[in-house]
């Protein structure tokens, strides 16, 4: 082997780079194809969502929380609605069947982010095949997005106290069916990668990370469960009912690229097991908790109910008023941990509203992921770290 | 070990840097003199085994004397607890220590926090800009910065 110059070469990967996963901007500082630094630049698509929030209403952030990470926008949605709903005190006041058509559009949610990070992780290290499997059953999911929501991707579907709109009819049957086919879509994806030679050589041993290092760094989410932390906030710190599933949490002890991306593929099975639990369990019921002063009342009452006109006007042009007060809520992102930590002042405007981004944290540990390791591996990192730039840069 | 119960160790060790323990919805909030965060931080890991720091972030309390809060969200995961840590920084003294050798995390949190609210970390490995660009002027997530940009009228108050 040819000794080292003391030479190095620096290269700029990104803001426009399709491995990149968005407008990241990577410098790398070379020797060979040995990354000697990695110096990730962020911010590129900083929108000042949490300046926003200090000047609306609770209700009108919902839909810049879909803004955050726009892979899993109900995962964003949900984290929002709880943290508002923790800081009014009401959490045990919403209604059952709500906190079901949470819990399934949330796992669908996950499954929607795991397939658009399995299609791009692997078109990365390129294997194209995969992408377009898993862009074949992320469509169902948009579908039932659109059917539940309007929108395809930004959804703005949850509402503090309830839902914006029931089911419609025949939509649980839909998703039954496409429960029921992921796991044998899931064998599909491990028949195309997991016995691969090349999938193998580009994922075992790449971008490893010890337990206290990525403990230490901040990583969380199926990052961290591959490193052999058994944590997952839906089962450790159960919200919106998840006590009542019966699931497993994935772990496994590689640290490496191969054993995140089967971590991955396990939650996929899990979700779906908890979609079609969900289902089951689903009564008919009220969508939206029995709180007037809070939830805006369904359209046909404002049109016929002077009292809920009356409530509608002032939730719309004036909002709510939570007590002062300060809480903290995080949900189990299908990234990692995504926390909202609000400040009310007793005004209808967040005082504060801090967001813990997964993404954010576990792009930290890149760089000691990386360094002291080939280029080629890079591309593999970053798509095995799952990043969204929408929630990065907020 | 109840909040309770880490409340009243975490007096025991460092009874004149506490200022305030408030509880809200369940949740502990324990404000302290800034002076002595590293120590606190690093007994709060070691001792009680806060091993992850979810969340590090800037407040603006623009009006108040002192005008910054700098938030701690901390986890244990063994135990699954959470526990708020917060500490004062005084305007014309917008600094406190770095805690980023407690946990690495806090490196990017507290870039950060300088970046959007202008309080700088003592002894911070790369206290650089993060989110805005290296040559912005002003701090955005303040108070008195105007949500429409620079350069238009100051923050006035809420309308509602």
């Amino acid at each position: 082997m040819a000794a080292n110059t003391s030479e190095t070469m620096t290269i700029n990967m990104g803001p426009q780079h399709p491995s990149t996963h968005g407008v990241l901007q990577l410098i790398l500082e070379l020797d060979g194809e040995i990354v000697q630094k990695a110096t990730p630049h962020i911010g590129f698509l900083h929108r000042g969502i949490e300046k926003l929030s200090e000047h609306r209403t609770y209700h009108q952030i919902i839909p810049l929380t879909d803004r955050l990470d726009y892979l899993a926008p109900m995962s964003n949605n949900l984290g929002y609605v709880l943290a508002v709903e923790k800081l009014l005190g009401i959490t045990d006041e919403i209604p059952e069947r709500v906190q079901r058509i949470r819990v399934i559009m949330a796992e669908l949610t996950r499954l929607k982010s795991h397939l658009v990070w399995l299609a791009c992780h692997a078109l990365d290290i390129g294997a194209m095949t995969v992408f377009l499997y898993c862009f074949r059953e992320r469509e169902c999911i948009t579908d039932i997005y659109e059917k539940v929501s309007g929108a395809r991707m930004t959804s703005n579907y949850f509402r503090v106290g309830g839902l914006a709109d029931d089911l419609p009819d025949g939509l649980e049957g839909e998703i039954r069916t496409f429960a029921e086919s992921i796991p044998a879509h899931v064998e599909e994806y491990e028949g195309l990668l997991t016995g691969n030679k090349i999938w193998q050589k580009r994922t075992i041993g790449v971008g490893k990370i010890s337990a206290e290092a990525a403990v230490d760094i901040g990583i969380t989410g199926p990052a961290l469960r591959a490193s052999g932390v058994d944590w997952d906030l839906r089962r450790d710190n159960p919200y919106s009912g998840y006590e009542d599933y019966d699931f497993e949490v994935p772990v496994r002890q590689g640290c490496d690229t191969f054993d995140r991306y089967r971590v991955r593929l396990d939650e996929m099975r899990q979700s779906a097991r908890i979609v079609l639990q969900a289902l089951d369990k689903l009564k008919p019921g009220p969508i939206l908790a029995d709180c007037p002063k809070i939830v805006l009342p369904p359209k046909q009452e404002v049109v016929s109910n002077i009292e809920s006109l009356i409530h509608h006007f002032k939730i719309v042009t004036e909002g709510f008023h939570p007590e002062p007060g300060e809480i903290y809520q995080s949900v189990e992102a299908p990234k990692g941990e995504l926390g909202f930590y609000l400040i009310s002042d007793g005004s209808a405007h967040p005082f504060r509203m801090k967001i813990r981004p997964p993404s954010f944290v576990n792009l930290q540990g890149l760089p000691q992921m990386v360094e002291g390791k080939l280029l080629a591996d890079v591309i593999a990192v970053i798509g095995t770290l799952d990043i969204v730039l929408g929630e990065i840069d907020r | 070990m109840s909040d309770q119960k880490v409340v009243e160790k975490l007096k025991a060790k460092f009874f004149s840097e506490i200022l305030d323990v408030v509880e809200f919805r369940g949740e502990t909030t324990v404000t302290v003199k800034k002076e002595r965060i590293v120590d606190i931080c690093t007994f709060m890991r070691d001792i009680f085994g806060y091993n992850l720091l979810c969340d590090l972030c800037g407040v603006d309390y623009m009006g108040q004397s002192p005008r910054f809060m700098v938030v701690y969200n901390l986890y244990n995961i063994p135990t699954k607890q959470r526990i708020r840590i917060k500490a004062p920084v005084d305007e014309l003294d917008a600094n406190i220590d770095t805690v980023s050798p407690v946990w690495g995390t806090a490196n990017w949190h507290e870039r950060e926090c300088w970046d959007l609210l202008g309080i700088k970390f003592n002894n911070h490995p790369d206290l650089r800009r993060i989110l805005m660009p290296a040559d912005w002027e002003g701090h955005p997530l303040r108070k008195d910065y105007p949500v429409q940009g620079p350069d238009r009228e100051p923050y006035q108050g809420r309308l509602s």
